[in-house]
């Protein structure tokens, strides 16, 4: 069986790669394209450490498939920075301590963004909610949810 | 030890709260964790795992697996048959079944291949006959004279007289003082019960992986996630058969521990795949094998029996625990037994524990290991123990606290601690006044972790432009190397941010324990420190050669040589810059280092208090409110210790209400996912509060203790405590998970 | 496996028909994926449907709206319509799993997984929503409580595939809701779930109830002894107790690792009399 050719748009850039039919949009980005930003945690869309957007929709890589990227814009946690200007979410992630091991920060970064993308004034509970899909071990969440509505309240100029 | 306080020598950095080293590169993605490493050439490797939870292994075909093309290397028990020392021959048997398999998910061939399909597909063409064996994974069970045995060698140990007949007991240990009948006569109330907890894993969101390229010449390299790379490549070492020179372990980035990484799974395999198939080898688990195969904690069967005067005097406390460890000898027990009592004082004092042995994987440390689930039976006791004396709960542990000098429940004297300054804060804390609604309950607990010290090495070089780089051997889980590198600014008086910390491979220092016991940022903080003590005399033995001026005449304030007093010579403080700047002249490079085997840890107490409500149609317990008040003796990073306390109080509102293995009659995890074994997300949550307590540990420079352990031990009985209250009836099994609960609250009705 | 992403739904039928291996239809793929992954499925062939645009439309029909299968619970609940008439079914939909579940996962595809635990389907059931099944020999549409045979089975035909959801006009006073019971607050699979629809007259009195069950049973089941307790009364109380009592009664589950048989009964009873307040309430228009 012959590899699909897959053409997509990663981070703004026009982007080519080869994949299995099995294959998952998040082995396409990590062992393909040295994406590694986004981790595999579960696998099974339980841990949302793979996080991405499809046409600004945020979901789990590990739960689409590398041939359904046909087309579509897709952005990853690489592509959130702007050269070297962090996103604010990023800044407040640090300012805040909002990462402990770090393997959890990538998908809350690129989560948080779809969040305030969608809801520029979240309260702490649409935080909790919007970002129960996103497991993280070290934290308790605190620092994290404090980090995202600092942002939030910095980015609306308050 | 203890030379720099915040009353004798105002802290310029540490304390203060910057931006960690690794932050940029983890907030950005550029961070490399275990899986995130290529090499080239690199095949993937794949591990076949026992569907069974105890049987022989009749044989094992592995000639199609073989035959399949893009198969490198298959290998089974029969390529680890060296001898291996007994203290890695579990550990070695964990990693590969050896004749028979011990628990579902057990190891038992692997395989590499040039793609992930070809490797999953060729663990189908191994052909393993199993003769399944009866199993137990209860621990009572597993204590039954016609439990099926899983060892025929383990006799237990402890007993006055050695038994004859093989047991799935390993050991009978024990640990107290006094006489617990006669404190017991002496009491005027007297609370008894007992208490179950089921296994729980410590949740690690990053899936074991490493990269193994071991050459035939037993020369080889290992990138993997680890709580302690040097652990790593002494073990891999050992099974393998190589000396521990000729393997280069570098630790990557890790995706969270608790304990879990404190040993090696796969790490073994990886290498001998790649020796056999003269190629790198990359292993990742996945989530279920993390579930199936690593991991996790004991659970526990726990009796537990307290007497107090009705003033209030506990007079007497005794315990009867046993852990299950997995399929293999385990301490745990032991800790659980050493801990269960150490926030008091009483004059008698009996722990007794067994070491039992099950058909589930082998049990590994989680934070804290053994003390969590023996606090949950004991600080129950002590608040139901109030509770009958008519004595505030809080009042009771304040009147019955361990202080200094008093005979600890594990053996030496308490040395000072802050443990009543965490109960005094709880008592003033907003949080312990705000009144309860219905179906509300409120409930405290204490904890304790000894802390850890270790061998340990670290070296600190000063660039030509006066920069700072260190070096550990101790891997970062939660930001240490950010609290190096306050602790060496302070030290030598620099900018933080002039200083960079690594985690060096094992072939760049000298042994160093696994992160682990909290020891880090005490054992490598104060290697540090003494390392950059070695650089100062160093720095001003440069300064005293330019000066001309002999070496005891120059001394190190604030950053700079200067002479040491007024007959030393007239000169203008010299920078450690300026002083690099001129090191090429003075005798080239200028460096510190410090290798020892660090006492002095200093233990941890908290006190946690929590809110709870509970649904009274469904069970269904939320957390309202939960406060974390522990001594950290001084934090060196306050975000980074408020973020283990967090941390920590999560992981047991986890444990406490929803997290459970879950066997079934066919001794077949079956939950081994994130789906049904339920972590807290970010819903289920308040915002946790701390507050530091800093009461110094004599035996570190600036007082520091370990902190990142003791935030697990009180909660889930925190929360047993809270849950009871609002109920009114007393919890005494983990989780208490919603049918549990309305159980509980039905069986009291009826 | 091969995949297929075909832009009609004929080319699809004809792909899913013609596979002489197994088959599978992917929306969203949030099932589809695991069970590939764990080895449970393993497809010969994988039809893509979202590349199909009528499948991505929500439309008015007839009073009610008709919702395509490769519409996500995101864009299910941002449609201020669907909303407003059906808010117990899109509460449903917009409990499966995470803000990055509902950014992929169907309505349509919670239904064709058949899973009895599906947070979908009792409110769907509950609002009588009729499913479009298109297959190679035709369209027929069928109540969405008759697609599952079973636990991961259904009763399409080899060829077939659901097209869309009907969900009929909403009367005047009536409404709906859905709950279900968690041991989290989200990421979990329901251990029971309940759809509860009411319509009432002019007069506050209940004149067409339908109830639905999840979780406990092999399939989701409408529950007709639940509806009668309701219809002729105020929903008040003793109308309550009498619902909770017949959904405890028809509840059957099964002991596993999400909850005891004890626990499921009791509390289908529980969430039923909530579900159903809540309805009332909503169709009272005082929610």
């Amino acid at each position: 069986m012959s590899q699909i050719h897959v053409q997509t748009t990663i981070n703004g850039d026009e982007t080519e790669f080869l994949c299995d039919a099995e294959e998952t949009l998040l082995d396409a980005l990590r062992d393909k394209l040295g994406l590694t930003g986004a981790k595999e945690g579960c696998g099974t869309g339980d841990c949302g450490a793979c996080s991405v957007t499809v046409d600004g929709r945020l979901v789990c890589s590990c739960l689409v498939l590398g041939a359904e990227a046909q087309g579509r814009e897709i952005t990853t946690i690489e592509g959130m920075a702007n050269g070297d200007e962090l996103h604010p979410l990023q800044q407040k992630f640090l300012d805040h301590a909002a990462l402990q091991c770090g393997i959890c920060t990538p998908g809350f970064l690129v989560a948080a963004k779809a969040l305030l993308d969608h809801t520029p004034d979240p309260t702490e509970t649409e935080v909790r909610y919007w970002l129960a899909g996103n497991l993280c071990r070290c934290t308790g969440y605190d620092k994290i949810i404090r980090a995202v509505m600092d942002t939030a309240a910095e980015m609306r100029g308050a | 030890m203890l030379d720099k306080t915040a009353d004798n020598g105002e802290f310029k950095y540490v304390g203060t709260r910057p931006q960690r080293p690794d932050g940029l590169d983890k907030v950005t993605g550029r961070a490399r964790f275990g899986a995130d490493m290529v090499m080239p050439g690199m095949l993937v490797g794949k591990v076949l795992r026992s569907p069974h939870a105890h049987a022989k292994i009749k044989s094992i075909d592995t000639s199609a697996a073989e035959a399949l093309k893009g198969v490198k290397a298959v290998i089974t028990a029969d390529d680890f048959t060296i001898d291996v020392p007994e203290a890695e021959y579990d550990t070695m048997v964990n990693c590969i079944a050896h004749g028979k398999v011990l628990y579902d998910g057990h190891g038992v061939a692997a395989v590499a291949a040039t793609s992930q399909a070809i490797a999953n597909k060729a663990l189908k063409l191994i052909k393993v006959d199993y003769e399944v064996l009866p199993h137990v994974t209860d621990v009572e069970e597993a204590c039954k004279d016609d439990a099926p045995l899983l060892h025929d060698n383990i006799f237990t140990e402890g007993l006055d007289e050695a038994p004859t007949t093989p047991s799935n007991i390993s050991g009978r240990v024990q640990f107290g003082h006094g006489d617990v009948e006669k404190g017991f006569a002496d009491a005027d109330t007297i609370v008894e019960r007992k208490f179950r907890t089921e296994a729980t894993h410590q949740g690690y969101i990053e899936p074991h992986a490493c990269v193994g390229n071991l050459s035939a010449d037993g020369t080889g390299e290992l990138w993997c996630c680890t709580q302690g790379h040097f652990m790593v490549r002494n073990s891999c070492a050992a099974i393998l058969g190589i000396d521990i020179s000729r393997l280069r372990v570098t630790a990557s980035e890790i995706g969270g521990g608790f304990g879990g990484k404190t040993t090696i799974f796969i790490e073994p395999i990886a290498l001998a795949l790649s020796r056999k198939a003269g190629r790198p080898v990359k292993v990742v688990m996945t989530r279920d094998e993390v579930f199936r195969a690593t991991g996790p904690t004991s659970s526990a069967s726990m009796w537990i029996k307290i007497g107090a005067k009705s003033d209030g005097t506990i007079t007497a406390m005794e315990g009867l625990l046993k852990y299950q460890g997995g399929a293999f000898k385990g301490t745990w027990v032991s800790l659980g037994c050493m801990t269960a009592f150490a926030c008091y004082r009483a004059d008698h004092m009996k722990t007794v524990g067994y070491d039992v042995l099950v058909n589930r994987p082998r049990a590994a440390a989680y934070r804290a290991p053994g003390a969590p689930m023996a606090a949950f039976a004991v600080e129950s006791v002590v608040t139901e123990l109030a509770e009958k004396l008519g004595i505030d709960p809080l009042e009771f542990r304040l009147q019955n606290a361990a202080k200094e000098g008093d005979q600890s429940s594990y053996g030496p004297k308490h040395r000072a601690h802050g443990l009543i300054e965490t109960l005094e804060t709880a008592k003033a804390h907003a949080h312990y006044d705000v009144p309860l609604g219905p179906n509300q309950g409120r409930g405290i607990a204490c904890g304790f972790w000894f802390n850890f010290g270790g061998e340990t090495s670290t070296s600190l070089n000063i660039g030509a432009d006066g920069t700072v780089n260190i070096s550990v051997g101790t891997v970062d889980v939660g930001g240490s190397r950010a609290s190096m590198c306050l602790m060496v600014a302070e030290e030598l008086g620099v900018p933080y941010e002039k200083v960079r910390c690594v985690v060096a491979d094992t072939s760049s220092l000298g042994h160093n324990d696994t992160t682990d016991g909290s020891r880090t940022t005490f054992a490598s903080g104060m290697a540090l420190i003494l390392s950059a003590r070695d650089a100062k005399q160093k720095l001003c033995a440069r300064a005293a050669k330019i000066w001309e001026i002999p070496e005891e005449a120059v001394e190190w304030v604030d950053g700079h040589a200067r002479p040491a007093g007024p007959n030393a010579g007239e000169f203008d403080p010299m920078s450690l810059a300026e002083i690099a700047g001129k090191a090429e002249t003075t005798g080239g490079p200028i460096a510190g280092h410090h290798e020892y085997n660090a006492r002095g840890a200093g233990v941890s107490f908290a006190t946690h208090m929590v809110d709870t409500e509970v649904d009274p149609d469904t069970g269904r317990v939320t957390v309202l409110r939960y406060t974390v008040i522990q001594d950290a003796g001084k934090a060196v990073h306050p975000a980074y210790v408020e973020g283990q306390f967090q941390g920590g109080a999560v992981q047991g509102i986890g444990w406490a209400i929803n997290e459970e293995y879950i066997y079934g009659e066919d001794g077949r995890l079956q939950n081994p996912g994130f789906l049904d074994y339920r972590i807290p997300v970010a819903s289920d949550l308040p915002m946790i509060d701390t507050v530091i307590i800093e009461n110094p540990n004599k035996g570190h420079p600036y007082g520091v203790r370990g902190v990142g352990e003791t935030s697990i031990v009180p909660p889930m009985a925190a929360i047993a405590n809270s849950v009871s209250a609002a109920v009114g009836v007393r919890l005494t099994e983990l989780p208490m998970s919603p049918p549990r609960v309305l159980k509980a609250m039905d069986d009291a009705k009826a | 496996m091969r995949f297929e992403a075909p832009s009609t739904v004929e080319a699809a039928v004809s792909l899913l028909a013609a596979e002489s291996g197994m088959a599978r239809v992917l929306a969203g793929g949030t099932d589809l994926l695991v069970q590939m992954k764990s080895g449970m499925s393993e497809p010969d062939l994988v039809v893509d449907i979202k590349r199909i645009e009528a499948l991505h439309e929500i439309t008015e029909e007839d009073g009610g709206y008709r919702i395509g299968a490769a519409v996500p619970g995101i864009c299910l609940g941002e449609h201020e319509g669907v909303k407003t008439a059906w808010p117990g079914v899109v509460e449903g939909t917009e409990l499966i799993g995470s803000t990055q579940i509902q950014g992929r996962a169907t309505m349509v595809g919670n239904l064709c997984n058949c899973s009895p635990a599906a947070d979908s389907v009792p409110a769907m059931a509950a609002a009588g929503a009729v499913a479009r099944v298109t297959g190679p020999d035709g369209t027929r549409d069928v109540p969405v409580e008759q697609i599952a045979a079973g636990p991961g089975k259904s009763n399409l035909a080899k060829g077939e595939m659901v097209e869309s959801v009907f969900l009929p006009a909403r009367p005047a006073h009536a409404s709906d809701a859905y709950l279900r019971f968690i041991p989290r607050t989200e990421m979990d699979i329901a251990v029971v779930g309940c759809g509860v629809n009411l319509v009432f007259d002019q007069d506050g009195l209940c004149i067409e109830a339908r109830v639905a069950l999840g979780a406990v049973a092999a399939r989701v089941f409408i529950v007709p002894d639940a509806a009668e307790a309701l219809v002729g009364t105020q929903v008040d109380d003793a109308a309550l107790d009498a619902l909770a009592a017949a959904c405890s009664a028809a509840a059957t589950p099964i002991d596993d690792k999400r909850g005891t048989v004890e626990f499921r009964k009791k509390v289908a009873g529980v969430l039923a009399r909530r579900a159903a307040t809540i309805a009332r309430d909503r169709a009272k228009g005082s929610a």
